[in-house]
């Protein structure tokens, strides 16, 4: 038998969520003396807690794994039981660059980050002239992966031009705004010192004197292993470039969406409300305390090792034409296997969601990239190649990497109203079109779901919208209707039955349906009469719909699956 | 400034450190009152509206006194299409509150909050940083009564 010799617990959140915490101190204190170490996540979330098996014929991956000996057994005797199996077609998708270390070593430990190749790029760097490194990166392509998709090179060249300047600022933008994704988080907690070396090649090559990571405060690991990584680096004195120690500093948002708008961003770090400004002056004018500043997100300075390791030439090999590179979805929603991925540009929405996420064709009706500045994707469009471009044309966006896969039983309707419900309360109040604008959209869209909307709500959103988009300053407002305009574009049969026939054909809108339990199958056990919490189930089993709130309570505690959400009109009314 | 504020000492006392001013003080007393926002415009130098501002503009900071036990539930996209609405108005249900309200004891209390960076594993909750994932009625209502029991 192979021999092992090392096992690995990924103890992300991800993976703590899941109950890897009480996986990992079992398996320390019950291992025998094989050493047993936390890592962070390899992006096959759906099968935490996973354990990989390092053994001298290569490793194993066991997934849902449990915190007792009988877990422990099977993994010490590599048993057959509860692997990992990557299916081929997943495999033949994914290339793992960026996330190449992610969930292979203990996050907070530069020694093993080195000894893979860590900082190593940093060096590289370091004996090239910054303009050099400036060059590499205009060359490789890079892209901003924070969802602007503005080259990285131009951005540290416009920094680097700023030589008099007395203070140069260089930010991670760590906020993560977009509920529903969560590629940073990944990266931060599972190899902190990939993103923070990006920063310190940013720094040598743009000349900058202070580092600053804005990170989302929902995100305490990200936080603590940022910090200790901030501490390591200090012992190795990697943060000393040209001679000067610069200062990183980590900076936790408050929750706000807006945030993650660069302006913003920066009247934040001053410590004021996070209110987008005019551009110009534009950030690397005058930036944070009136410094020249410049702001990536953290998947991009992720890339610049992996870029600057291998070079601009071999990094532009992948991708499209005009997206290079790779890039990680946080994949979530309706499909099997969520998680996160890393694949080269252009490969399409439907390899993504079916081959690699694992969901089947027949369960699917769209997907929604971009999160609340995005669209959705109708499954017909699935062939389009995920690249800044092509999704650009189909009024979504690639966003920062969020892809919510939306199963055929979701309401379309509800769910553009759910993101303006989002954007609206996240508007800062500047911008009356997007403060107005905004509400008054959530507003018709909360009627039409509802039940009272009329057809010439349909009307009002498609003119309101582009009104919004035209009359605010920050890519809040300008993006905040994309959600509502790309459904009324792919699923505008679903307005219309809502305002129309007042129906909800996924049955999904409280509003519109009813509740019903099925007489044939009901084996009149009282579930559902003893947890109904307005007392809406008869004594013979009739659900009164004049009481009851839709809240699923009885479809949930039902043992055999007889009650079920109809049409309006189907079911029991007493009034 | 109050002596029960002694803290922010540790803090530098330039703007830029306003917010983490703030958050310190929520860490230790789970809420911005009146006299935290009169100690940190004093600490830091600036009037007290603008710290009411700051305050009021991030959903982070509460004014008043939560539960011993913070439920945030997700309502992220991922598990609002996983139907966290419907763990929202299971946990109302069974507690009796709100969103954003506290109970009469003082031991539970509401809020929802965009994304928790689990969505793999949606619908989630946290209860005072601890994430529950994949959540059905049963689930969160075994991890409501399991804090319940232990008071
Ligand atoms: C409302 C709004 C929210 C944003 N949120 C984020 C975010 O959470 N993370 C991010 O990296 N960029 C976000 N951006 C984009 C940033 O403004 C900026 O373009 C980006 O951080 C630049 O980095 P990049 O060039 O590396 O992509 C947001 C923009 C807007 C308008
Ligand atoms: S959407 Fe709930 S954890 Fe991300």
């Amino acid at each position: 038998m192979a021999e092992i010799i090392k096992i690995k617990v990924g103890t992300a959140s991800c993976g703590l969520a899941a109950g890897s915490g009480d996986v990992y101190d079992f398996f320390k204190a019950n291992s025998k003396g094989i050493p047993v170490e936390g890592v962070g996540c390899i992006g096959h979330c759906y099968a935490e807690p996973m354990v990989e098996v390092e053994t001298s014929e290569g490793s194993i991956i066991y997934r849902e794994v449990k915190a007792d000996q009988k877990s422990l057994d099977n993994i010490l005797e590599l048993g057959a039981e509860n692997r990992l199996v990557i299916p081929e077609k997943r495999k033949q998708h994914e290339l793992l660059k960026v996330t190449r270390l992610a969930g292979k070593i203990d996050p907070i430990s530069i020694d093993e980050y080195m000894a893979n190749g860590g900082y190593a790029a940093l060096r590289k760097a370091q004996g090239m002239t910054p303009e050099e490194v400036v060059d590499e990166v205009k060359r490789s392509g890079l892209r901003g992966r924070g969802g602007g998709g503005f080259p990285t090179g131009l951005k540290w060249q416009f920094l680097a031009a700023k030589k008099n300047a007395d203070k140069k600022i260089l930010v991670c933008n760590a906020d993560e705004g977009d509920p529903g994704a969560f590629m940073d988080r990944s990266m931060m907690e599972s190899v902190p010192h990939q993103v923070l070396e990006g920063m310190l090649i940013g720094a040598y090559a743009t000349g900058s004197d202070i580092l600053f990571i804005y990170c989302r405060a929902e995100y305490p690991l990200a936080i603590k292993h940022l910090k200790i990584a901030i501490e390591d680096i200090k012992k190795h004195q990697l943060n000393v470039i040209n001679g000067k120690a610069l200062d990183i500093i980590i900076k936790e948002g408050a929750g706000a969406f807006v945030c993650g708008e660069e302006t913003a961003l920066i009247a934040s770090l001053e410590g004021r409300r996070g209110t987008p400004r005019f551009r110009p002056p534009f950030p690397t004018d005058s930036g944070w305390n009136g410094y020249p500043t410049s702001l990536n997100n953290v998947e991009t300075f992720a890339n610049i090792p992996v870029l600057i390791a291998e070079g601009a030439e071999e990094f532009a090999k992948v991708g499209t034409e005009k997206s290079k590179g790779t890039k990680l979805f946080a994949l979530a929603g309706d499909l099997e296997n969520p998680g996160l991925i890393e694949v080269p540009m252009g490969t399409t929405i439907g390899q993504i969601v079916f081959d690699v996420g694992g969901a089947r064709p027949e369960d699917v009706k769209a997907v929604q990239t971009g999160g609340p500045s995005g669209g959705c994707i109708p499954k017909e469009l699935f062939d389009t190649p995920v690249d800044y471009d092509s999704l650009n044309s189909l009024g979504a966006i690639m966003g920062s990497g969020g892809m919510i896969v939306i199963g055929s039983n979701r309401c379309m309707v509800e769910t553009a109203r759910y993101f303006l419900d989002f954007t609206h309360r996240e508007s800062c109040g500047k911008c009356t079109f997007c403060r107005v604008g905004t509400k008054r959209m959530f507003e018709t869209l909360e009627r039409i779901v509802a039940g009272e909307g009329v057809e010439a709500d349909i009307d009002f959103l498609e003119d309101i919208g582009p009104k919004i988009k035209k009359g605010s300053l920050c890519g809040l407002g300008q993006t905040a209707p994309n959600p509502v305009l790309a459904t009324l574009r792919y699923f505008k049969n679903e307005f219309v039955d809502h305002v129309v026939d007042h129906k909800c054909s996924a049955l999904a809108c409280n509003n519109l349906v009813d509740i019903k339990i099925d007489p044939e199958k009901c084996i009149k056990c009282k579930l559902c009469i003893k947890n109904c919490p307005v007392d809406a189930v008869s004594a013979d089993f009739i659900i009164d719909n004049s009481k009851c709130t839709r809240c699923n309570t009885c479809i949930e505690v039902c043992p055999k699956d007889t009650i079920h959400r109809v049409e309006k009109g189907e079911g029991y009314y007493s009034e | 400034m109050l002596e029960q504020f002694s803290y922010l000492k540790e803090i530098d006392s330039s703007r830029t450190y306003l917010i983490k001013g703030l958050q310190t003080i929520q860490g230790h007393e789970g809420y911005i009152s009146d006299d935290a926002i009169l100690a940190v415009a004093e600490y830091f130098s600036v009037p007290d509206v603008e710290v009411e501002g700051v305050v009021s503009f991030y959903a982070q900071f509460k004014r008043s006194k939560p539960g011993k036990y913070c439920i945030s539930v997700c309502d992220g996209t991922a598990c609002h299409i996983k139907g966290s609405t419907m763990i929202l108005d299971w946990i109302s249900t069974e507690l009796g509150i709100r969103d954003g309200e506290t109970d009469a004891e003082g031991l539970f209390s509401i809020e929802t909050v965009a994304c928790l960076g689990c969505c793999s594993l949606a619908p989630v909750l946290s209860i005072n940083g601890k994430v529950y994932g994949k959540l059905d009625r049963k689930a969160t209502i075994k991890i409501l009564k399991e804090y319940r029991n232990n008071g």
